[in-house]
């Protein structure tokens, strides 16, 4: 936070009327640390920024977080208003909101990166930079698949009710149709830890046969092991999280049999927006489409590829 | 209800409103799922209940005399974050044993009163508004936990989790830590609304401080207290909480400010205060954990609708005790 003040602060003050003529404005305009993805998201943004602060001195950055919608319409109306900016990279903390103040951007002629949430309103992206979620959800139901041959019984905890979470569980699903797994029931843990550890215990007294947990996000997957491990139930065999949190893929790495795998998700989607602006200001590169970052498998064998031990996520 | 005719009937029908919304909930649950009523699942609600119903009891107390607080949430996160900081800090020094969990306990609970001694000195000594001053400190604590946890999770060490684990999980006899503390903090409670001047006075407060005041109640003091008191309950439910997960991140405790008054006023206290009764705090929180416990345990309801289910409950708790009062 310290890092963005203070590069607030110097953004301001290298602003205004004695900007030098060629010098171009970068806004990055993503939602603040709400959760563990979120918080690495930040963390990766803030280092990305730096990075090409210094690589390019024709660039300037401006980087906002917002706490909710209505404080991200209002960074980026300021950005426009006030810093002139020739590119934004959002990632848009609801789309419809944002689409209206997105498309102004757009119409002052600046270039528009998207990233991991789409507007509500094709066509006004330069750039899509997202991850996978009906991808995420398939990963992870084929590791399922091929970790429970046999079949079996599963729960499922889910996300905050949103579509990204609806993509997920249909991309899932799907992958484990006619498999043998049956889903015993899937309810919201709102990609919190408290909440799974709340809603594991209930489900552990519901069913007396358990044999793996999707848990969709490495919170919820933690908040579902200590309910396991409080419980002392030895039927429950792996819980399967994602998005790749640190601690997590460092289990996998180190061979825990309840952590066998982790789907990624990865918060550093950011920066490959934030780069791939930049590089289309800086050079004559062509950049312009959808970018798609797959999710993929992390096994003991290829975890150490995925594990970051800097970031805070 | 027209049995409420005459004034002891009515008086009762206040008393076993939210017992009687309590009973059908679990008689209802014992017949949705057979597990419900089995020890597990029990020791996992009352277990459950326990970090709301500890800052519910104290909220009890400030709501009583007239005041409010919707910062215990965010101030249970910062108080659980600057504790896991503490105690990982003092961990190369101290090594893992029973005075570092003895040092965090003593920042947890210190941290509390502190956190609750502010709100209150905001309060009584510059006078301004309860609602305006805790919305400002639930604004503050929230960003300064996401800001120690540099936006990420404070994770407390592994092998001092392990060893600091059973304060929540262990027990005597059976019954957890949290549900024995929870008791313990219930009957003190009790005691002091029902037998003790203090109590007295935060009724007296909640109805009239003016009155009160002519009375010689020293309205400012006590007042204070009953803030610096949920601030040291707050204190105690994180005591309760961090062994559990063992982290703390800007998601803790969210919206526990709004459970613990809706507890509050569910159990029959005033909220424009005069009137409190501890016990029937006890029965509001176990109605807000079962509900969502029964919706987890049954498939009856989409998860979708779980808030709707959970909102009419809340109602229909209040209008079952409150059904004496339409008919006067």
């Amino acid at each position: 936070m310290k890092h963005f003040v203070s590069a607030l602060a110097l953004a301001v003050a290298l602003g205004g009327p004695a900007m030098a003529q060629d010098t171009k404005v970068i806004g990055v305009s993503i939602p603040a640390a709400t959760h563990g993805w979120a918080g690495g998201m930040n963390y990766f943004a803030k280092t990305t920024v730096e990075r090409l602060e210094a690589t390019y001195p024709e660039l300037d950055f401006v980087l906002a977080t917002a706490s909710d919608p209505a404080k991200q319409v209002n960074d980026i109306e300021d950005m426009l208003a006030t810093r002139k900016i020739s590119a934004l990279v959002v990632l848009p903390f609801e789309s419809e909101p944002l689409t209206g103040p997105v498309q102004n951007v757009k119409a002052s002629g600046a270039w528009v990166t998207v990233v991991d949430r789409g507007l509500a309103v094709e066509g006004i992206q330069d750039l899509y930079v997202a991850g996978d979620n009906p991808g995420f959800g398939r990963v992870a139901g084929e590791f399922m698949k091929s970790h429970m041959p046999d079949g079996g019984k599963i729960v499922v905890l889910r996300g905050i009710p949103t579509t990204i979470d609806n993509e997920r569980l249909e991309g899932f699903q799907g992958a484990i149709e006619g498999s043998g797994i049956e889903v015993l029931a899937a309810e919201h843990g709102n990609w919190n830890r408290d909440n799974s550890f709340t809603v594991m215990q209930d489900f552990l007294s519901k069913y007396p046969e358990i044999d793996a947990v999707w848990a969709s996000d490495d919170d919820m997957a933690l908040g579902a092991l200590a309910a396991i491990e409080a419980a002392g139930r030895k039927d429950v065999k792996f819980v399967l999280g994602g998005a790749g949190m640190k601690e997590m893929v460092k289990r996998t790495m180190d061979g825990d049999a309840m952590i066998p795998a982790n789907v990624t998700y990865p918060p550093a989607m950011i920066a490959t927006a934030i780069e791939i602006t930049a590089v289309g200001l800086v050079s004559q590169a062509p950049v312009s489409g959808d970018f798609i970052i797959g999710s993929v498998l992390v096994t003991p064998d290829n975890a150490a590829t995925y594990y970051y031990p800097d970031s805070p996520f | 209800m027209s049995v409420a005719a005459s004034p002891a009937r009515k008086l009762q029908m206040s008393v076993i409103g939210p017992i009687l919304a309590l009973v059908i909930l679990v008689i209802a649950g014992a017949l949705m799922n057979p597990n419900f009523l089995g020890l597990d699942n029990i020791t996992n609600v009352l277990a459950r209940s326990a970090f709301i119903g500890i800052i519910a009891v104290g909220m009890t107390f400030v709501i009583t005399s007239g005041g409010l607080d919707l910062s215990v949430g965010s101030m249970a996160a910062f108080v659980a974050g600057l504790m896991i900081l503490v105690m990982n800090t003092l961990l190369p020094k101290m090594g893992v044993g029973v005075p570092i969990v003895l040092v965090g306990m003593a920042v947890a609970l210190g941290a509390g009163i502190i956190a609750g001694l502010i709100n209150g000195l905001l309060i009584t000594r510059l006078g301004i508004e309860a609602f305006i001053v805790t919305l400002g400190s639930m604004g503050i604590y929230r960003s300064l936990v996401t800001w120690l946890a540099d936006g990420g999770t404070l994770s407390l060490d592994f092998g001092l989790r392990s060893f600091y684990q059973p304060v929540y999980y262990g027990g005597i006899f059976g019954i957890t830590w949290p549900i024995i503390v929870f008791a313990l903090v219930v009957i003190l409670g009790e005691v002091l609304m029902r037998k003790t001047a203090f109590g007295r006075h935060c009724a007296a407060i909640g109805s009239n401080d003016q009155v009160a005041r002519y009375a010689s109640v020293r309205v400012a003091r006590v007042r204070l207290l009953t803030y610096v008191m949920l601030g040291g309950l707050v204190g105690i439910a994180v005591i309760m909480y961090v062994p559990r997960l063992g982290s703390a991140s800007s998601a803790t405790g969210l919206l526990w400010e709004l459970e613990a008054i809706a507890a509050v006023i569910i159990g029959g206290t005033a909220l424009k205060g005069g009137f409190g009764r501890v016990w029937g705090t006890v029965v509001g929180v176990l109605i807000l954990v079962l509900i969502g416990n029964l919706l987890n345990l049954t498939d009856y309801v989409s998860p979708y609708l779980n808030g709707a289910i959970q909102g009419a409950i809340i109602i229909l708790a209040v209008v079952l005790q409150r059904g004496s009062k339409a008919g006067q």
